[in-house]
């Protein structure tokens, strides 16, 4: 590798650095907003009830998987919409590891484009 | 108690957690989990689940200004989190199996060691020339922004550090907690990377990490809206807030006084976990 390909690469790595810092930004904001909106529905629907979080009974679906969760968020309810915004939250990470991804190709670094799809794998296979 | 009630309490616990943790390198997720389960008793697989998600949150959050300042060596963290995505998958499906009692009891001991680890001597290393063939194939030299200008590094004992990463996974997808003591371990003991490029590389990893056990939480139905609410706005404000007051505080004191707190919570955890009451 000459200098200037080495500039060039370094100018590159910098780039993809600041484009993941601002995603991250990005999604913490949007998720936190939206989990916001969703607590001050539930807490005006559901504030004077008593709390049960002592004994662990799972969730149901609209609080799990995306269709039920958005017929109920349409439908008004407000921990749908939290679970919505805590769903964000987890997907910022993975949005992260799929733009490395895409900054690897970029950068014909065909060895971390390996390494990046093997993380996204095993995180992709349990969800 | 009502549940505006008990979110408001939730939230300032919350806050306090995220402050502490921030302050002290240690985490939200280990005071929290213990203030979730004996003050609120909260079941413990409720807490894990809103301590990972508060995780991702803080982790995101700070993670996102490292990588800005180019201290981060975001490579050395990617080949890394191949070792801590698989560890917290194994640690997530494991925690399914477990009773409360067991996973209180692993808790405590995982909470007495950050505890300890937190004051290993911050050795301040630098490893400078080519590096070792495996290092030099997966490029984990780099530079970060000193001083006097730019540093270049390398890293040794690439294969003792994934080790310890694997392990570092496997207790955060058990716990719901970051590990970040022990990934700062394998970067800054195992690995001898710089002190700064291993905590916000440490950093840098969590949010992964945490998504990995992420998607088993979601599925066993671990974590709760309700209670995941308060928590995470309760630790990132406290997070936020610690980081801006962070570079005026002296914490050297504050450490000490939250490692006997730890440790206190940690035997209060066990004993709890041994007698069935949690």
């Amino acid at each position: 590798m000459d200098k200037t390909e080495r500039v060039k690469k370094r100018i590159r790595d910098r780039d993809l650095e600041l484009i993941i810092g601002q995603l991250l930004r990005f999604g913490v904001v949007l998720s936190s907003l939206v989990v916001l909106a969703g607590g001050i529905v539930y807490l005006i629907r559901h504030g004077q009830q008593q709390p049960a979080f002592g004994t662990f009974s799972g969730e149901p679906d609209k609080m799990k998987s995306p269709i039920p969760m958005w017929k109920a968020i349409v439908h008004g309810e407000g921990r749908p919409l939290i679970a919505f915004g805590l769903l964000l939250l987890i997907l910022t990470p993975i949005a992260r590891i799929i733009f490395s991804v895409a900054g690897y190709l970029m950068e014909k670094d065909y060895l971390y484009v390996c390494i990046t799809l093997i993380v996204l794998a095993v995180i992709l296979w349990n969800f | 108690m009502t549940v505006l009630l008990f979110s408001a309490l939730t939230f300032a616990g919350a806050l306090t957690a995220g402050l502490l943790g921030s302050l002290t390198g240690l985490g939200g997720g280990v005071v929290l989990i213990p203030l979730l389960t004996l003050l609120f008793k909260v079941d413990i697989h409720y807490a894990i689940g809103a301590s990972l998600v508060s995780v991702i949150a803080t982790s995101s959050g700070a993670a996102a200004a490292y990588v800005r300042d180019g201290i981060s060596n975001i490579r050395l963290g990617m080949f890394l989190e191949v070792a801590t995505t698989a560890g917290a998958v194994a640690g997530a499906s494991l925690a399914t199996h477990l009773s409360t009692a067991v996973i209180a009891i692993v808790f405590g001991v995982a909470l007495i060691l950050s505890a300890v680890i937190s004051f290993f001597k911050n050795h301040d290393n630098l490893v400078t020339g080519p590096g070792s063939r495996l290092t030099r194939l997966l490029k984990l030299g780099s530079s970060y922004p000193a001083p006097n200008g730019k540093q270049d590094y390398t890293v040794k004992n690439v294969v003792g550090g994934f080790f310890l990463m694997n392990v570092a996974g496997i207790l955060s997808g058990l716990l719901g907690i970051g590990s970040g003591a022990l990934k700062v371990l394998a970067m800054d003991n195992v690995m001898q990377a710089p002190f700064k490029v291993s905590t916000t590389t440490s950093n840098f990893m969590i949010g992964v990490t945490a998504a990995a056990s992420a998607g088993i939480y979601l599925k066993k139905g671990y974590i709760d809206p309700g209670l995941s609410m308060p928590v995470m706005l309760g630790v990132l404000a406290g997070a936020f807030m610690g980081s801006k007051i962070l570079a005026r505080a002296r914490v050297s004191q504050l450490k000490k006084i939250f490692a006997v707190v730890i440790g206190l919570l940690a035997i209060e955890m066990i004993y709890n976990g041994i007698h069935h009451t949690i």
